[in-house]
This record gives C-alpha cells, structure tokens and sequence, in this order.
C-alpha cells in the first residue's frame, strides 16, 4: 500500500467523519428538543386547593371547589396555559384550621404546587400564611375578609370592607336612621370588621347602640335578640359564620325582630336565602360583587355553564365566583410571565391592567395591595326571599390600604394592618 | 319588665338542657353507656322531621315521625352494638364516637351540606316593646310534658318497674324471669327516641346541617354529669341551676360570658356534688 493511498483513505474517512459528526449532533440535539418540548407540554401546572367541603362552613367550601373546578375544565377545554394543561391537586381541609396546616404544608413541600389556592375562613387563612410566606408560596385567598392583609406572595379575589361597608353602612344609615347595632362571630373576621363599622358609623355621624360578639358554637339566641331589641337600633348588621350561627336568622324572624338587617357575609357566602324558609331572612339589605341572581347577559352565561357541570348545586354563592375569577386571574399573570415561576408571576400581577372580565363585571389587581377591584350591588331580600337589585358601583378599588401605605410594589410586606393599626411607614 | 324577659330567657335555657339531656340521661345516667352518637339521634330526629314535612305531613307528625325515627335507629344500634357494651364504658365511647362519625359524615354524603329548614311556627306575642317567639313557649311545655311522661312512664306501669329493677339488679330481676334483653332494648330506643324529639323539636329554629348534634352534644352531658343517674331527681333540678348561670350571665354580660358561666357553674357543681345532685337527693331521702 503506498503512503497516499493509505493518506487519502483517511482524509476521505476524516473528510466524512466532521459530517457524521454533525449529523448526530443535529440528531441529538432535536431529540433532546423534542423530548423537552413533550416533557412541558405533558407537565401540568399544579394548583394546589384547600378548602372546606364538610364541616361548619361545608356550604361556603363547596361552591369553591367547583368555582375552581369549573375555571380550570374551562381553560383546559381551549388548550391550557402555555401548552399545559392545569391540574387540581384538592384537600379537604372539614372547617379544621389544624387540617389547614397539615395540608398546607403536604401541598407546598410534597405536592410542590405552582400556586395554592384556598382558605375560607380568615382564622384558617393566618392559620396557613405563615407557612406560605416561609415557603415564598405564590397563594390566592378567594373570598371577601375583613380586609388589610399586605402580603408579597397572596393575592385576593374577594372584595374588603372599604369596598363594601363603605357604601352599605352609609346607604343604609341614610335610609333607615343613625342607630347601629352589629351582632359579630367571636373572632378575627368578625372583631375586624367590627372595627371597619365603627369606622364608617363615625365617619357618618353615626351612634353604636350596641356590639355582641358571640362564639361559633353557639346556635341560640334568644338573649341575643332581647338586646337586640332593648337598645331599638335603627340597623341591625350581622357577620354571622358557619351554620350555628346561621340559625339567628331564623329565631329573629320567629320573635318577629323587626329591625332592618345589613350584611355582607350573611347572603352572599352561606346563600342563607335559599337555606332558611322565607321569611326569616326578609328584610336584610346585602352588599356583595357577586350573587347568583345577577340579571347580566355574562352571568346568565356563567350559571348556565355552572349549572351544565354541577347540576345539583343549591346555591353559586359569592365565594364560588370569585374562586373562579382567581384561577383567571392566576393564569392571565402566568400568561403575561411566560412563566410559573413564582417571583415572575407575582411580578406581571403587579403590572397593572391586569383584568379579567368576571361574571359580576371587570374585575383588576391594584399592584400595590395584591387586592382586586369589584362591581358592589347592593340588594334587597324581599319576603320571599328573591333579591331587588336597588343600587350598583362599578370599579370600586380597594383604596385604603394603599393609602395606608401598603405598596408592595416596593416593600415586600407580610403585614396585616386594621383601621386603628396602620402601616406606619413615613 | 325586665324580670319577665329575664324568666323567659331562663325557661328557654331550662327547656334546652332538658330536652337534650332527657335522651342521654336515660342513656348514659340510668343504663351507663357514655353515648358519644347523642348528638346524632338528635340529628337524625330533626332531619326525620324536616324530610317528613316537606313531603306534605304536618309539623306535629312530622316530629312524631322524626321522633320514632331515632328510637327506631337507636334500637337498631343496640341490637347490633350497644349490648356487648354494657359494663364497659370506656370501649362504649369508643364505639359510640365511630357511629357519630359515620352518621354524620354518612349524611352529608347522602342529603349534601345542609337541606332546607323548617319556619318556625306560631308567630310571635310582644311584652312592652319586648317581641318574644311564641314557640320556644311550647318547647318549654314539651320539656316539662316530657319530665311528667317519664316521671309517670318510670313510677306508675309495669315498663317503668321493669325498667328501674333491671337497671339497678339485672342478675335479680332475670331470676324473677325478666327478659333483660328486651328490657334493655327498650330502654335504649326511649333515650334515643327523647333525642330524637329533641331534634325535632329544634328542628324549627335552626339550620340543618349534619353536624348540628354537636351543638347539643355539650350541654347534654354537662346537664347529665351535675345531675347524676336520676331523670327527675337529676337532670331537671340541674337544668334549673345551669339555666339560671347562664341565661343571669347572658343577660348581663352577652353570649360569650353565659357560656364561661355556664362551664364554671359545671365545675363548680361537680366539685361539690361529685355525684351528681340526685345522688345527693337520694342520701338525703335515705
């Protein structure tokens, strides 16, 4: 064999080698794309849920649940988020601010969910925020509170009392006279918002003729309505939760206690009016951003989609639709973030004109506070218990807590602040 | 005024401990069996009713129904369970707390989280510019109805005499060729069916949910604990004295502190009657 022939045999093999070479890189390399485009598309974003289907609050936990339920069938129907799909990963959480936590964390550190969704009950929620916050778990608390909670990693889909008691105190003190008389659960909600109607009572020129705070268990009332009577108030608010204290309804319209009664809890989260026979729930005046009986083109739509895939659901209460708002809420920002990733997805919520066009009207994140802005209705129970809607406030903003000096765009924050404790920042 | 509104606050009081206590007075005071399912009964009593008058039975046979139902499911249960457990108190908790579970949990798997109510009948009467709801007076004549009954269902027939001998000398009173069994069986279903009429009795004024027995479940065996094994001797002088704690602080104070005041009363009652107040009534008769 001479050197040339031997030579070019291997210049030939070398001359082809670089080619194979590269051949099987291409070859590897879109494999590798084509494993990991399949791979995202296969991972689906876990949205973790707690929530109360059995127990004291099992009438508010349950349209939750479907709220969510029904949200995430919807967006996976027209394709999912970013090419996945979301999946439910669902605890009940039986009223148990013990089960709460146990869960929370099984969620957060086993289930290892790209947003938690969840809580009812404003004991159950600072019950689980703390784990929350040490995880820097993206969470959404959907349903109205007492408001004030300035939190980096939570956002809210539910309304907050100066969105709220702003326009009922002061429409129904206008109507019905100066006297107020609030009847209160015995705890966290209930002294806070207590708290939010003094404020505005004040605010009004108003007179507290009397406050009762009374414990969850308690499920009769006869005293209760002796002084309530005793002190002849003008309005009677309630922020009566879970289902024994639901029963006052009940024994007030049987001692024919005749005061004008306002809410924005009784009505809106435990549907009292279809629970109770009529007419124990007949004059109370509801302020909430959503009820099932919303006379819109959208909601009509809603319901019916609602009412398709549960249909057996007694009530779509308030609590259910902005638990289906927060899951839109949640994706827009994961849309606008290219990304589940936690951070991001806090940041594109912080954006601004993040907006979703809810059953109740537009609903959008105020960046600074993580709250929403909501349509306030304020209705009427009649005798038979069907709603007249008497007046309606569009784009109502969670302002106080902003004005406060809560910005979260700016300071992260874990805070939760009440009218006689503000954020003190200069 | 204040001293009329005061008194029906306390018979309000008196008739809910009573008719929650009758049931598990029986049960628990009389018979031994610490019945964690009390609760329960009542639920099952009130559910009964409501299902009964929302297909068309009127409320007082609708609380017949309820009532009958309860004792029904309570003779059931001692059949199946309850009669391997007398004598042994700590494994009756046990499996009384399981049945509470099941049945609860078993009803809002059936009838949902809650189904619709009852109105509460018979409007309402007004003292000065006080209203009171008319009913909660006939609850309290169903509690003193129900302490009459007993006192002559126990006194005056042959039931009744069967029923105190077996309790106090079972060996005895099989000798004397008493069916023990059936005596027992009965004695089961009349403390779940007073449950029962508890329920159904309440049915009226509160939300049904299947958790509500543990609203009653608390007061029942405070009442049954400060009041020893006696029915008459026991759980009505005890529901005097708890109901006046408590609605006197109500009164006063509010809900909370009546509820404070009421435990404290308990305490402080079990501490002086360590065996109940008609086990004092006994030694002094003695």
């Amino acid at each position: 064999m001479h050197p040339t022939t031997i030579q070019s045999a291997r210049e030939r093999t070398m001359r082809i080698e670089p080619m194979m070479k590269c051949l099987m890189i291409t070859l590897l390399c879109s494999l590798c794309l084509i494993g990991t485009a399949a791979l995202a598309v296969e991972t689906p974003i876990k949205i973790g849920l707690l929530e109360d289907s059995t127990g004291d609050f099992a009438a508010a936990g349950i349209p939750k649940v479907h709220g969510v339920e029904l949200a995430v069938a919807e967006i996976n129907a027209h394709g999912g988020v970013l090419g996945r799909k979301l999946e439910i990963i669902y605890y009940d959480t039986q009223s148990d601010n013990r089960r709460y936590q146990e869960f929370a964390r099984r969620v957060i550190y086993q289930d290892k969910v790209d947003v938690l969704f969840g809580a009812f009950s404003s004991a159950s929620r600072e019950a689980v925020r703390p784990i929350v916050d040490q995880a820097k778990q993206l969470y959404f608390y959907n349903n109205e509170y007492e408001g004030g909670v300035c939190d980096k990693n939570v956002f809210f889909s539910g309304e907050v009392p100066d969105q709220v008691l702003s326009k009922l105190v002061p429409w129904t003190m206008d109507r019905f006279g100066k006297n107020v008389y609030t009847i209160a659960a015995d705890y966290n909600f209930g002294q806070i918002s207590a708290e939010w109607i003094r404020k505005f009572v004040a605010e009004h020129h108003g007179k507290m003729v009397g406050q009762e705070f009374i414990p969850l268990s308690v499920s009769q009332f006869n005293q209760t309505i002796s002084n309530i009577q005793a002190a002849k108030p003008d309005i009677l608010m309630t922020l009566m939760i879970g289902a024994n204290q639901v029963s006052f309804f009940q024994q007030a319209a049987a001692a024919n206690l005749t005061t004008p009664m306002a809410s924005f809890v009784n009505g809106p989260t435990f549907y009292e009016h279809k629970q109770l026979p009529p007419p124990a729930m007949n004059n109370m005046y509801i302020a909430a951003n959503y009820m099932e009986e919303l006379d819109t083109p959208e909601n009509h739509a809603f319901v019916g989609r609602w009412h398709a895939k549960y249909p057996n659901e007694k009530y779509i209460s308030q609590v259910g639709e902005d638990s289906y708002v927060g899951v839109y809420l949640y994706v827009k920002g994961v849309e606008k973030a290219g990304t589940t990733e936690k951070a991001a997805v806090i940041k594109a919520l912080e954006s601004g004109g993040m907006c979703v066009n809810a059953p109740e009207g537009q609903v959008c994140v105020d960046p600074k506070t993580h709250h929403t802005s909501h349509t306030i209705s304020l209705m009427q129970v009649l005798p038979n218990h069907s709603l007249k809607r008497l007046e309606v406030w569009k784009g109502v903003q969670p302002s106080w807590l902003a004005e406060a000096g809560c910005d979260l765009t700016k300071h992260a924050d874990q805070s939760q602040y009440t009218p006689s404790n503000p954020p003190s920042r200069k | 005024m204040a001293l009329i509104a005061f008194l029906y606050q306390f018979a309000d009081s008196f008739a809910f401990l009573v008719l929650c206590a009758a049931g598990l007075a029986i049960i628990f005071g009389m018979m031994g069996v610490i019945n964690l399912a009390h609760g329960e009964f009542i639920m099952l009593g009130a559910y009964a009713t409501a299902i009964s008058a929302h297909l068309g039975i009127p409320l007082p046979l609708a609380m017949a129904c309820g009532t009958v139902a309860a004792a029904g499911a309570g003779i059931i249960l001692e059949r199946l369970v309850i009669r391997h457990l007398y004598g042994r108190p700590l494994d009756s908790i046990i499996a009384t707390w399981a049945i509470s579970l099941i049945a609860s949990q078993g009803m809002l798997i059936i009838a949902g989280p809650t189904i619709p109510g009852i109105a509460t009948p018979l409007g309402s009467f007004a003292i000065g510019n006080l209203t009171f709801s008319t009913y909660r007076i006939l609850l309290v004549g169903a509690a003193l109805c129900v302490l009459g009954s007993l006192y002559y269902l126990f006194v005056h027939t042959r039931y009744g005499i069967y029923a105190r001998a077996t309790i106090q000398a079972p060996d005895m009173a099989r000798a004397l060729g008493l069916n023990t069994d059936i005596v027992y069986c009965a004695t089961f279903g009349l403390g779940a069916g007073l449950a029962g009429l508890a329920g159904a009795l309440y049915a009226p004024t509160m939300t049904l949910v299947p958790t509500m027995g543990a609203g009653f479940v608390i007061p029942a065996f405070i009442t049954v604990i400060v009041g020893g094994g006696d029915v008459l001797t026991g759980t009505a002088p005890a529901a005097g004295i708890l109901g006046i704690a408590q609605s006197a602080l109500t009164f006063k104070y509010g809900t909370l502190i009546g509820q404070v005041g009421l435990l404290l009363a308990v305490i402080l009652a079990i501490r002086v009657l360590p065996r109940g107040i008609s086990e004092w009534i006994a030694r002094r008769a003695s």
